[in-house]
């Protein structure tokens, strides 16, 4: 068997040839895809487009029916473990245990982790998603805003250099969007690698380096930020996509 | 790699004392078996016959299969399983420690069943060869249980899945462990539940090793 050549050293991920097949139905169809160190790298796409699917398998939770992935220099497949240390995943799913407390659902996320010094690193979490005083109230029991950012809080509790946000706003009502976006601002900082998958344009347009459209699981158009304006990122969208037929 | 299994454990056993959903449904079901089969049977009066040790084993195996619903059911609300696929951990820590949660409400259910069902067949309550017998065959239900729980937890049809999957495979556990009990009630040596009991150790090794294998691909596609 051939092997493949390795991920370039400047990229944070690298991605060549996904394509995922569930059934006879194709999510992904030859993806390649390369976000460099510190980049925020935002996905548009409609329903179905596979944008789901690509941050499942960057995030190692589904494996690729063919292609490879590279994370930190590191080969998805020979070294998952290592891999899954280097990242974090924000859904509109929490992940969180509704009978356990915010503070043991970070201690159980971190204890998983191995994070080293815990305690103090739960109150600075706590403390930059603003829950210092809900840290002892039942998950299940917060507000659906308050939730997600006790989600936050574990998704960076291990300080990963890579952050895959699947449509973190989904479901929230707008006062709980906005605080989010203002948490989601102060953690996407520094050298963090970011991926953001979102139906919204004028949003994901705020928060990217550059942007890419996925369609029908196929890299349709990626261009950097700056060289694309709001109304013209609408109508290459709608070209590339079908919208408004 | 044994820290984040009682981590896991740990977290299990917090969110049972907590909400008591898996104890309590179990612990009722079973003691309703029991109470059933009294009725059904009428057998208070004579204490050991060949269909005795199989209400017991009858109890604890579909008791069994409520709980490992139930255990599995709870990592898939909230995409929670996804959570700790994320942790950098193998896989097999996962298995080990929804196993090891398994292992001990089961354990805990046949730690309150078995002496109900001694006392309601007028049997007597101080039999120092069951807790071997009891503890490998529920190692063996938690074992394969937690497997096909996994399995299970991914169709619609979760609830009737898993009986369906499980129930063939634990078939040779069941019945050694019910030949095991059979002896123990009727006051039998150990040597003659000897053979028994290694068929139930051996099995024990096979579903905890092929479980550990095979609960990668189980819980990623």
């Amino acid at each position: 068997m051939a092997k493949s050549a390795p991920a370039p050293p400047d990229a944070a991920i690298e991605a060549r040839g996904l394509t995922k097949v569930f059934g006879d139905r194709y999510a992904l169809r030859g993806v390649d895809l390369s976000v460099g160190r510190g980049e925020h790298l935002v996905i548009f796409g409609p329903n179905g487009a596979g944008k789901t699917t690509l941050v499942k398998i960057l995030a190692t939770l589904v494996k690729p029916s063919s292609g490879d992935v590279w994370l930190d220099g590191s080969n998805l497949r020979a070294r998952p473990e290592l891999v899954r240390r280097k990242l974090s995943l924000v859904s509109h799913q929490t992940f969180l245990y509704d009978n356990l407390t915010v503070y043991e659902n970070l201690r159980f996320y971190g204890r998983m982790y191995g994070i080293p010094d815990l305690e103090r690193n739960i109150r600075e979490v706590a403390a930059r998603v603003q829950l210092e005083t809900r840290l002892h109230q039942r998950a299940g029991t917060l507000s659906h805003g308050l939730q997600r950012r006790a989600a936050i809080a574990r998704a960076v509790l291990h300080d990963p250099p890579i952050l895959f946000l699947d449509e973190p706003e989904a479901g929230l009502d707008p006062r709980a969007t906005s605080v989010v976006r203002e948490i989601l601002g102060s953690v996407n900082t520094g050298e963090r690698t970011v991926i953001i998958t979102t139906h919204n344009l004028e949003r994901g347009l705020e928060l990217g380096d550059r942007v890419v459209i996925l369609h029908r699981g196929q890299v349709v158009f990626q261009a950097p930020r700056r060289e694309v304006d709001a109304a013209g990122f609408r109508r290459v969208y709608d070209r590339c996509t079908g919208a408004g037929r | 790699m044994l820290g984040q299994v009682i981590t896991i454990l740990w977290k299990d056993i917090q969110t049972e004392l907590r909400t008591k959903e898996v104890i309590t449904s179990v612990l009722v079901f079973a003691l309703l078996v029991l109470v059933i089969f009294v009725f059904a049977f009428g057998i208070g009066e004579s204490p050991v016959n060949e269909v005795t040790p199989g209400i017991l084993w009858a109890a604890l195996t579909f008791g069994g299969i409520l709980g490992g619903n139930r255990i599995f059911a709870v990592e898939k609300e909230n995409s929670r399983l996804e959570g700790l696929m994320l942790c950098p951990v193998d896989r097999a820590v996962i298995y080990w420690g929804k196993l090891a949660g398994n292992f001990v409400f089961m354990l805990f259910v046949a730690a309150v069943v078995t002496p109900v069902f001694l006392a309601l067949f007028n049997l007597p309550l101080f039999l120092p060869a069951l807790p071997p017998v009891i503890l490998l065959a529920v190692a063996g239900f938690a074992a394969a249980g937690t497997l096909f729980a996994a399995v299970a937890i991914n169709t619609r049809a979760r609830d009737i899945m898993l009986p369906l999957l499980f129930l063939p495979v634990a078939v040779p556990v069941i019945v050694a462990a019910v030949e095991a009990t059979g002896l123990v009630l009727a006051g039998r040596p150990w040597g003659e539940m000897l053979i028994w009991l290694q068929i139930m150790a051996a099995f024990d090794i096979i579903y905890l090793v092929a479980s550990t294998l095979v609960f990668e691909f189980v819980i990623e596609e």
